[in-house]
């Protein structure tokens, strides 16, 4: 972690793309370490495409590739998600 | 295109359609070059939801791939591509009663402005205290209207600390944000409803953590690390 570390809420526009849904505010709960955080709360690496980490575990949370056709979702390191119906 | 600070300088944009925003929500901005190559940054919003055109104040990262165009390169009339308002976690809810504290550490206090924007233009009387947190006096962003803001009687408060060097009679704060002065700055316990921290990632931590310290619930303080963001 350093200060060029970002968190959840600058995928906001990716997540909401992926899910059709604004994802900030949604609650994860962490499969590793059972914390739970607002996903706009958690740690963000970026690269060929998004890893929200966990900010207590550093576990991964949620990986989003996309490539312009097509996304892969990887959700393997949350235990749940809870939004607002 | 105005100019804020050396470094920084605000970006107003017409919007086709734009259906309006909440404080501290963010737009991306996506740039495509000749080559098809593409880069996007998340920038948060400085205006309020009522104003005539979207705000988008950014601060110039030399080795950044996007915020170095927005800031010497874009002419007035030119597009940009931009997808928004997106977020919902670091908005600010104008509905819950009870004080507010905003706390901004550099260029982190962009959705904190929109959020005093946002506040003054609805006519809330809502306690409000921002703990702005700059390097230099000439670094403080939106200097002039943050003074207007405050001498309106209202409920809006700044508080400065400056960290690197002050103007001659400097009567505000002069260190780094901790819990020693968040214990001053800070409303009560029992009296906090939100408080919104936005800053580079250390300053976000540090100032979270001493919050909680102080015995304020963690619900009630959201994040945003933001400045500098490899933009």
């Amino acid at each position: 972690m350093d200060a060029l570390t970002l968190d959840g809420n600058a995928a906001a526009g990716v997540l909401q793309e992926v899910f059709a849904a604004e994802m900030t505010a949604a609650a994860g709960t962490c499969d590793g370490c059972g914390a739970v955080e607002a996903l706009g709360a958690v740690r963000l690496y970026t690269g060929a495409g998004i890893v929200l980490r966990c900010p207590h575990c550093e576990d991964v949370l949620l990986k989003v590739v996309t490539d312009g056709g097509r996304i892969w979702i990887d959700l393997r390191g949350l235990r749940t998600l809870e939004l607002s119906a | 295109m105005r100019p804020e600070t050396e470094r920084v300088k605000t970006v107003l944009l017409d919007v086709d359609g734009w259906q309006g925003h909440r404080a501290g929500q963010h737009v991306d901005v996506r740039l495509t070059a000749e080559d098809g190559y593409q880069a996007q940054r998340s920038y948060s919003i400085a205006s309020a939801a009522e104003d005539a055109r979207l705000e988008l104040t950014v601060e110039r990262l030399d080795d950044g791939e996007v915020s170095p165009y927005l800031t010497d390169e874009l002419r007035a009339g030119d597009a940009i591509e931009i997808r928004g308002p997106v977020g919902g976690y670091f908005v600010w809810d104008p509905t819950v009663e009870g004080s507010v504290l905003l706390v901004g550490g550099g260029s982190g206090i962009v959705p904190l402005m929109a959020m005093a924007r946002e506040r003054a233009s609805d006519g809330s009387r809502v306690p409000t205290r921002l703990l702005y947190s700059a390097r230099t006096w000439e670094d403080v962003i939106f200097r002039d209207e943050l003074e207007q803001l405050a001498a309106a009687p209202d409920g809006f408060e700044v508080v400065y600390t400056l960290t690197r060097s002050q103007p001659p009679g400097w009567d505000g704060y002069s260190r780094r944000v901790d819990r020693d002065l968040l214990a001053e700055v800070a409303p009560p316990t029992d009296e906090l409803a939100q408080a919104f921290v936005c800053g580079p990632t250390p300053f976000v931590e540090a100032v979270a953590e001493a919050l909680v310290g102080l015995g304020h619930e963690p619900q009630r303080i959201k994040t945003e690390r933001f400045g500098p963001t490899g933009g």
